[in-house]
């Protein structure tokens, strides 16, 4: 493990958000100002010279004082990095929908290039006529948009142990949530004439690894959506480009990218990526698989590790995210003395069914420390479990799936730290 | 076949040369295998040129790479090691994983008898056949591997979503909270960028961390 792997993430933040506080007014309440502030009593350089020009950023990027809101990877989690994972910053996102210039990726060969010219995807198996079909022929499918979550199996999976990682981004963020525009797989199989004998779908990137999996039928005629376009534009290279697999609700993994190949088949492939990898080791040594559906799920998002409180007492407000595989979240209970009480938190827009869901707390913070956590309620009534509960079915070495309550330890001088408790 | 209401007439006949280009899937019952053969000797040679770099020239694995052998036994154990002897279902996913993705940077580059050769090896490293083993065609879909039995089909609507449905508890749900384990203690997040070093504000830890960061193979 390299030095730089040794502090903790938060720390800059939070040296930096200290810093400010003390500089400026933090006493509770409207407060009287010492003396006259400079930056609204002098006249400052942009209130009297001149910005960029709008042909200085044909496609823009955040400003730079925003850079740390980046994808982070952790290199110890896998041997290299082009099979491997990387974070979304929730810790520093507000509302629900993910900029895709920092939205997680994972890969199993590393993000590939596939012009739209090359893009080729193929139906075939058990159906009336196995068809070809360029990028342009599926831009003239009539076209649906949705807006869906995509969490990756193994989100918060290296929390199963123990708590381990020190920020929303690491424990929960191989997640993003886009509004997809796309052509039902549906129509698809239909212009292909899929047959009755046809159970299961076989899908495939076209990358090396090619992360084939198998999605029953039932799955592949409901909702699976040929996605082309994310939160407006094509989607990004390290997303799918041109073409990825929605799949609403269910593990990441089965979202499959650079789609090329759908074949209709009678029984399941029982691939690599549904075998040796996303099935779920139970206590007694047997394994889940097809475990695809992902479970109601929430964190707090602010306060977190990344984000400390840096303004003192007084008002506070506790944000976080909500999810279920299962359908919309219909509530949100946030605790701050560690699951001994609760109180019901304010969802910003009510929940859409498999979509993230922000919700909010707005509270008065006294000063002392806080044991914050958060619990999900979905629409078939699930309630998201703590860890305790999930070990007691799973015990320890499930490595997917991971839903459990989280905890974050708020300081007195207010900083998190993620933690266990009893 | 389905009655369907209306095509729109996109798209064009996949030829047989391209579905058979593209449609190299491997089910349980060997559906997709193509004729070939491969012993462990030959396997052996192959593995040490293709394969060995990254899993060890006994399939043992090589630093964080996978490992292909070993771990018989384990999967009840506290750190259970999963490898295509201890833990893979089904013998088809080997080939058609070796023969699709595999060597890693190079998929797609071996011939099917080689491809059967890596597998003969992949089974003599994990004592499941000798060394004069020919795997092929014709016998790798009877080849059953130790944990076939080993994998049910998911079970959470009998033995979660009942239990964890329902009005939760609002107040007095518990009587004490205490901190059993600290991420801090731990300390192995990345740092940020430029993050000053030696001001570890957070105190000497309270109870001994018993997880070892533990990398999450894939």
């Amino acid at each position: 493990m390299s030095e730089s792997f040794k502090s903790n993430p938060s720390r800059r933040a939070f040296l930096r958000g200290t810093a400010a506080a003390a500089a400026g007014a933090v006493a509770a309440g409207a407060a009287r100002a010492a003396e006259p502030d400079p930056l609204i009593t002098e006249v400052q350089e942009w209130a009297s010279g001149l910005g960029d020009g709008v042909d200085a950023t044909p496609y823009g990027l955040p400003i730079e004082f925003e850079s740390d809101v980046i994808r982070r990877n952790v290199e110890w989690l896998t041997a290299d990095t082009i099979s491997s994972i990387n974070f979304t910053p929730i810790h520093a996102l507000d509302g629900t929908i993910t900029p895709q210039g920092c939205a997680f990726e994972r890969h199993h060969s590393g993000a590939i290039e596939l012009r739209k010219e090359d893009y080729r995807l193929m139906i075939n198996g058990l159906v009336d006529t196995p068809l070809v079909f360029t990028y342009a022929d599926l831009e003239r499918f009539p076209r649906e948009n949705h807006v869906y979550f995509c969490e990756c199996a193994a989100n918060t999976g290296m929390e199963w142990a123990g708590a381990q990682l020190n920020g929303a981004q690491f424990t929960h963020g191989m997640i993003h949530n886009m509004e997809y525009t796309g052509v039902p797989l549906r129509t698809l199989l239909e212009e292909a004439g899929y047959s009755a004998e046809g159970k299961w779908v076989y899908v495939e990137g076209a990358d090396a690894s090619s992360n084939g999996r198998s999605i029953p039928m039932e799955k592949a005629l409901d909702d699976v959506l040929v996605a082309f376009k994310a939160n407006g534009e094509a989607l990004r290279k390290e997303h799918g480009y041109p073409v990825r697999l929605v799949v609403p609700g269910w593990e990441g993994n089965m979202w499959v990218k650079w789609l090329r190949r759908v074949e209709v088949m009678d029984r399941p492939v029982e691939s690599r990526e549904e075998t040796s990898k996303y099935t779920d080791t139970l206590e007694d040594g047997t394994s889940r698989k097809w475990t695809w559906v992902m479970d109601a799920k929430s964190v707090v998002t602010s306060p977190s590790p990344q984000a400390p409180i840096t303004h003192g007492p007084g008002p506070l407000v506790i944000t976080g995210l909500a999810w279920s595989g299962h359908g919309a979240i219909t509530r949100v209970d946030v605790s701050k003395d560690g699951g001994k009480t609760w109180e019901t938190a304010r969802l910003a827009k009510p929940g859409e069914k498999m979509a993230l869901t922000r919700f909010y707390l707005d509270t008065t913070w006294d000063g002392g420390e806080m044991f914050l956590q958060s619990r999900a309620m979905d629409e078939t009534g699930y309630v998201q479990p703590t860890k305790t509960q999930l070990r007691e079915v799973r015990g320890l070495n499930s490595i997917y799936h991971n839903n459990c309550i989280q905890t974050w330890w708020v300081r007195e001088n207010g900083e998190a730290e993620n933690v266990e408790v009893s | 076949s389905p009655a369907f209401a209306e095509k729109f007439g996109l798209g064009r006949e996949a030829l047989p040369e391209e579905i058979a280009a593209w449609n190299l899937d491997v089910t349980p019952d060997g559906t997709g295998l193509p004729e070939g053969s491969g012993d462990v000797l030959t396997g052996e040679e192959v593995f040490a040129e293709k394969c060995a770099i990254c899993h060890g020239d006994f399939a043992e694995g090589v630093d964080n790479w996978p490992k292909l052998a070993g771990g018989w036994g384990t999967l009840a154990h506290e750190d259970p090691l999963k490898t295509v002897g201890s833990y893979w279902p089904h013998l088809s996913t080997a080939w058609d994983y070796v023969n699709r993705s595999m060597p890693f940077g190079q998929a797609q580059t071996l011939t099917p008898d080689e491809t059967y050769a890596i597998v003969a090896y992949i089974l003599y490293s994990n004592d499941l056949v000798d060394d004069e083993f020919v795997l092929s065609h014709e016998n790798l879909a009877s080849f059953e591997l130790p944990n076939a039995g080993g994998f049910i089909i998911d079970d959470r609507a009998e033995t979660e979503y009942p239990i964890w449905t329902g009005e939760p508890c609002m107040t007095d749900c518990k009587t004490d909270v205490k901190v059993t384990m600290r991420a801090a203690v731990l300390d192995v997040t990345p740092e940020e960028e430029g993050a000053a070093e030696g001001t570890e504000a957070v105190a000497e830890p309270e109870t001994e961390a018993a997880a070892e960061p533990e990398p999450e193979a894939e």
